[in-house]
């Protein structure tokens, strides 16, 4: 399994799944496979494979522990990276075929509709991350500040679950499903928190017992 | 000893009629291009949707209308296969999937309420009712996509003037079928069945107000509505009831689905209006299918001349 993750062929082979989706998309597009509304089509897609990437690499952590695999580490960045790169596919629709690249209507939309100003919430909060991807602004920040930053992902993926529970008329299934998942990711780690804190406080007790002990 | 039965067949089972007919080219095909492009063709079908196979009846000699549009006309295929029809599913290619074996045989329509003739009325008697006209309207979606469709039927009027309303009258409500086996995906709907919706009596009264038997030429397809349903070209389609089976004329406002779902997005009149949002999105502009950039709406989805005179005095905002 190790020699598997962390072969560069196992890199390039998920690279090249992240892809699939657009690829289909492609594909489609030249088979007339896009139904009536194609710009809804591609819009809807793009936002839940966003969506999807987002939960996939928000499970890379849980994932890394509850099957002890660290290797999986290797391919956080590319999976985050490709939410935001189907994201900003999403958001190119909104712009154009909806908005005809309209910047001061779009700027109105965004302020009055909630269910547009909490997608581009989203949206903008990946950016940052996207940008700091690199192995050079780890460097930069710091280790502890660019996990820090990069913790934003958490307010991103619960960003579009609203996003779409909003947009939806009345069969909320699938954005419950989407929201369930990310519900299950969060709480995990609020839960591996919290029993850290608690662990964490009896330890500073003692030692600052331990501490007094010493100074009597 | 334990004798098996086969394995019914059912309708779903019968070849297509076309697909009979066409075998031997069928065949023909199939030799040309090959047994691998088959496979390919089997994985590919998974993503794209099938064609349905409809058993319309056509319709001749209609009467154009003067209510028609020259605007192009969207295929066939588009309004059929992208419409939302709940009671068969929310996503909008369900229709096309679910309602295909939705038996509409022995359909009857039951008029009542504040009438002097209440009476049902079958298909048959429905058809003959008045000429049948072909009425090319737009037609816009609430949720901001509109199309152009070649519909058929007469001024729902026509009725009207058949059952003699009484003076009490003042708003028609419409019931639409609802059965939980021939529709199951109708559970997750999300709004509750069986869909109702209604009309000032004025609003029905309007000549533009079509009671729908058809479209393209031919009989309604199920998943647009078969084999009965309205058209009110100026209100957004969800006002614009499918596969009728009730209509009571009656004195108070009627409840209307949509309206029970979130009152707050969709009120009894919902007319056309560029200028009134839905809470959660902008109706200043529509996508007419098979455009990529959207269009501005017109208020009452370009029907002001035939309509505006219904709200006068109203606060369009107020009664949304």
């Amino acid at each position: 399994m190790r020699a598997l993750l962390t072969s560069k062929w196992t890199k390039v082979a998920v690279f090249l799944l992240c892809l699939v989706p657009l690829g289909a998309l492609i594909w489609r597009a030249l088979h007339n496979g896009l139904g009536a509304n194609p710009v809804e089509f591609i819009q809807l897609t793009t936002g839940r494979w966003t969506l999807r990437f987002l939960i996939i690499t928000l499970c890379i952590t849980p994932f890394r522990k509850l099957l002890n695999l660290p290797d999986l580490i290797r391919f956080r960045r590319a999976l985050g990276l490709f939410a935001f790169f189907y994201v900003c596919l999403h958001f190119l629709t909104y712009l154009g075929p909806d908005q005809s690249f309209d910047l001061a209507a779009i700027w109105k939309d965004v302020a009055k509709r909630p269910f547009i100003t909490v997608g581009f919430l989203g949206f903008l909060l990946l950016v940052p991350l996207a940008m700091t991807s690199t192995r050079g602004w780890i460097r930069r920040l710091g280790g502890k500040r660019w996990q820090m930053l990069h913790r934003a992902i958490y307010f991103a993926a619960v960003a579009g679950v609203i996003h779409y529970y909003w947009k939806v008329k009345s069969d909320v299934r699938m954005p419950l499903f989407y929201g369930a998942l990310v519900a299950i990711l969060l709480l995990w780690r609020l839960w591996g928190w919290l029993s850290r804190r608690r662990s964490e406080v009896p330890a500073k007790l003692s030692s600052e017992g331990a501490r007094a002990d010493a100074a009597r | 000893m334990l004798i098996r039965k086969a394995p019914e067949l059912t309708y779903a089972d019968v070849t297509p009629k076309s697909v009979y007919l066409d075998r031997r080219r069928f065949l023909r095909a199939m030799g040309i291009v090959g047994a691998t492009a088959v496979t390919a063709k089997g994985l590919f079908d998974l993503a794209l949707p099938p064609q349905v196979v409809s058993a319309a009846t056509k319709f001749t000699s209609l009467v154009n209308s003067p209510f028609s549009t020259s605007e192009k006309q969207n295929s066939y295929e588009d309004v059929t296969h992208y419409n939302n029809f709940y009671e068969f599913g929310t996503d909008k290619s369900d229709p096309a999937k679910n309602a295909k074996n939705f038996n509409t045989s022995g359909w009857t329509v039951s008029v009542e309420g504040e009438v002097a003739k209440a009476r049902k009325f079958t298909m048959d008697e429905i058809l003959k009712l008045a000429p049948l006209e072909e009425r090319i309207y737009r037609h816009r979606c609430v949720e901001a996509w509109s199309i152009v469709v070649p519909w058929i039927g007469f001024s729902f009027s026509s009725l009207i003037k058949l059952v003699e309303p009484t003076p009490k009258a003042q708003f028609v409500a419409f019931q639409s079928y609802y059965d939980s086996r021939q529709m199951p995906a109708g559970r997750w709907a999300g709004i509750e069945f069986p869909y109702v919706e209604g009309l000032r009596l004025d609003e029905a009264m309007n000549p533009l107000t079509l009671l729908c038997v058809g479209m393209y030429g031919e009989s309604l397809p199920n998943q647009d509505g078969a084999p009965v349903r309205m058209v009110i070209p100026w209100k957004y389609g969800f006002k614009s009831i499918k596969s009728l089976v009730k209509i009571k004329f009656q004195q108070k406002m009627p409840p209307t689905t949509w309206n029970l779902a979130a009152s707050n997005e969709y009120g009894f009149y919902s007319n056309v209006n560029p200028g009134v949002d839905h809470p959660r999105w902008s109706q200043a502009k529509e996508r007419r299918l098979g455009e990529i950039f959207k269009r501005p709406t017109l208020m009452f989805n370009g029907y002001s001349d035939q309509v505006a005179s219904l709200y006068n005095g109203m606060d369009l905002k107020k009664n949304y």
